[in-house]
């Protein structure tokens, strides 16, 4: 442990962040930040805290409350020859640009026959669990990622928080970095010697060889805790960290399902037309008869994200749901044990 | 801001044939494209530009190579102005391989990479930010080149507008926004949609440069977008110039025009631009009846040639459709 030690530092996942922006906007004076109180304010988060000082008025860029104007400038300006890193507040705001996002970022390859790309880099925190209700809990990982032309990654890691980002920059399409707002205080362990990080493939936090519990972004640590209770049965859960929704590397989680019989996706957006539909249906093309027992899901319960504590929770995927899901079907129970 | 008196600006003969060429280069494109709508070789969605040549022919003068375009669904007049190839054009119409765009753009969305022409876009005010992130480019690469952007005065009704003007005129950005205004936003008329009408006072509050002009006087066109875009290049700041003007042709292919009356419509084509500065050339000795039949059999001719190039260009293979989803220089995407 000695060796790892020494080549990990202990930091949050917030600073995970900080420390992939401060490298990059170092490395490359193309890079620059914009974004609704990233300066002065230091970001809504913290992530930027200290950037103003330290780059200047030029690469760190406040906006004004204009999520199209800012969205769109920031698609324009890589067209121009910048590097240019979005920061939507919360994913809650991205609503406001969407049609920059969907009618131009994602758009413009194809459009133009190849002519020009967008190498555009937006970040924006997104999930529940705050108490901050209905407008300002979104889970649209999901559906961001159902559009052609756009990549979609959820870093649920420190050395994803910090590598993913450089990878991104590199990439000549756009990319949308979804953080998890519950994952900004995490404690973890950063290697010292990050670098670009992987943002094609799904990885296997946990091997087990009983059932695959499929997921991203926070609910990781959910599933991961729940792979444990369930080894105290008896039961080893392997877990997939999808890390990318788009592309979905479903060649990781099928060979996986292949292995274990049994599925569980979790994922706190929403049951119906989701994420979780998604990579179910794919299961049911690519590994049907390899299944002992009906995939099921745990996701968001279908309803506003409300205000109260123990309403809140009670959307949200639990471990005891994830736990349950996968007793129910090794004991080869019939029905769902999915929130929604 | 009010507008210039017409028929101030003098010309010489060069200059006046080249500026009454393009405008007719483009008009004889836009006539033929309505011709081949009618025969189905053109299909979706076709927005022509006739009425308004002088817009795009007049701002085009005084821009460099180096400069950024950002525009409308109705550009086909913005692309031939800046240098775009009819034959590349009439193919991207066809929805042939050849095309600008390989055919999966069309009429609303052209894209010129050499030119920098940047679209063609569909979403009434979606190109204004994309200007401003262009000028933004320029500015934070301490180059010299502008962005342009044209829009139609429906566009200011939109958010997109609103928030484009203030964050160019905060961050002191190189764009010029060029609104033509041809009073109809698809048939709605500027009064019946929008509370303010005076739209260069509108842009005006938001510390800008701006001013209004006759969009059917191409010389006056030409004369403000040189002062403005002069005065974007050299001080680094936005500018905003409404050009007054009409469009003679149907919003779209399938458009009965309800909204105005044939009369107006009349009246607007004797204020026409290629009709009035033709007839001004005349008057001032600057150009003879030859000169205008060889303009007309000229732009014909490059017409028919632009046809007969799209006719015999094939479509690409079907195997290629999901190319370009993502860039083909690096990862590949699902």
């Amino acid at each position: 442990m000695a060796a790892i030690e020494a080549n990990t530092r202990r930091i949050t996942y917030r600073d995970a962040v900080r420390e992939g922006l401060r490298d990059a906007l170092r490395r490359d004076p193309a890079v620059f930040l914009m974004g609704e109180d990233i300066g002065k304010y230091g970001g809504c988060f913290a992530v930027t805290k200290g950037f103003l000082e330290e780059f200047g008025e030029a690469r760190i860029r406040d906006t004004p409350l204009s999520e199209s104007a800012f969205v769109g400038a920031g698609i324009g300006a890589a067209l121009g020859g910048m590097r240019p890193i979005v920061e939507i507040m919360t994913v809650n705001f991205s609503l406001l640009a969407l049609d920059q996002i969907m009618n131009t970022a994602a758009t413009l390859s194809h459009m133009s026959g190849g002519q020009f790309n967008v190498p555009l880099v937006i970040r924006m925190a997104s999930g529940a669990g705050r108490q901050v209700a209905a407008q300002h809990s979104h889970s649209l990982e999901g559906w961001y990622s159902h559009i052609p032309g756009l990549r979609i990654v959820t870093p649920a890691t420190l050395d994803d928080a910090a590598g993913m980002l450089a990878t991104a920059l590199a990439c000549p399409d756009p990319v949308i970095i979804f953080e998890h707002m519950a994952l900004y205080n995490m404690e973890g362990e950063l290697t010292a010697a990050f670098g670009p990080a992987d943002i094609d493939h799904a990885v296997i936090r946990r091997a087990g060889r009983d059932v695959t519990l499929i997921t991203y972004g926070a609910s990781l640590y959910k599933c991961l805790t729940a792979a444990e209770r369930l080894a105290a049965h008896g039961i080893e859960a392997e877990v997939i960290d999808l890390r990318s929704l788009r592309p979905l590397d479903e060649r990781t989680f099928i060979d996986s399902v292949s292995r274990t019989h049994r599925a569980v996706i979790v994922d706190e957006g929403w049951r119906s037309v989701g994420l979780a539909a998604e990579i179910g249906m794919r299961i049911m093309e690519g590994a049907f008869y390899e299944l002992d027992a009906p995939v099921q899901r745990v996701c968001g319960v279908e309803v506003p994200m409300p205000y109260a504590s123990h309403l809140e929770q009670a959307a949200l995927p639990q471990v005891e749901q994830i736990v349950a899901a996968v007793t129910g079907m090794m004991a080869g129970a019939a029905g769902g044990a999915g929130a929604g | 801001m009010s507008a210039q008196p017409a028929g101030q600006h003098a010309v010489t003969r060069e200059h006046g044939l080249h500026l009454l060429r393009e405008m007719l280069r483009i008009r004889c494109f836009e006539d033929r494209c309505a011709e081949l709508y009618g025969a189905g070789k053109i299909r979706g969605f076709l927005h022509l530009y006739n009425g308004q040549e002088a817009v795009a022919v007049g701002v085009m003068q005084s821009l460099r190579s180096t400069d950024a375009i950002a525009g409308t669904y109705r550009e086909h007049g913005h692309a031939i102005a800046r240098g775009i190839a009819p034959r590349r054009l009439m193919a991207e119409l066809f929805g042939k391989e050849t095309g600008c765009c390989r055919g999966r753009g069309g009429s609303m969305h052209i894209f010129d990479a050499t030119t920098r022409f940047y679209g063609g876009s569909a979403i009434v005010g979606g190109c204004l930010p994309l200007a401003v992130g262009l000028a933004l480019a320029e500015k934070l690469q301490g180059r010299d080149g502008i962005a342009v952007c044209f829009f139609g005065e429906g566009a200011a009704a939109e958010g997109e507008f609103h928030e484009s003007m203030n964050l160019a005129a905060l961050w002191s950005l190189p764009v010029l926004f060029v609104c033509e205004n041809n009073l109809y936003a698809m048939g709605t008329a500027l009064a019946r949609s929008q509370a303010a009408t005076d739209l260069a006072a509108r842009a005006a509050n938001y510390r800008m440069r701006a001013q209004a002009v006759d969009g059917m006087d191409v010389l006056a066109v030409e004369a403000a977008a040189r002062e403005l875009v002069a005065f974007v290049r050299t001080e680094r700041a936005p500018a905003f110039l409404e050009a007054r003007t009409y469009r003679l042709r149907a919003h779209s292919m399938y458009d009965p025009q309800l909204y105005r009356s044939k009369a107006e419509v009349r009246e607007w084509e004797e204020r026409g631009p290629l009709v009035t500065f033709a007839r001004r050339m005349e008057a001032q000795g600057l150009m003879s009846e030859d000169d205008l039949t060889a303009l007309r059999e000229e732009a014909n001719a490059e017409v028919d040639d632009a046809v007969r190039f799209a006719e015999q260009s094939s479509f690409e293979p079907v195997a290629d459709l999901q190319r370009f989803t993502y860039a083909e220089v690096a990862h590949g995407g699902d």
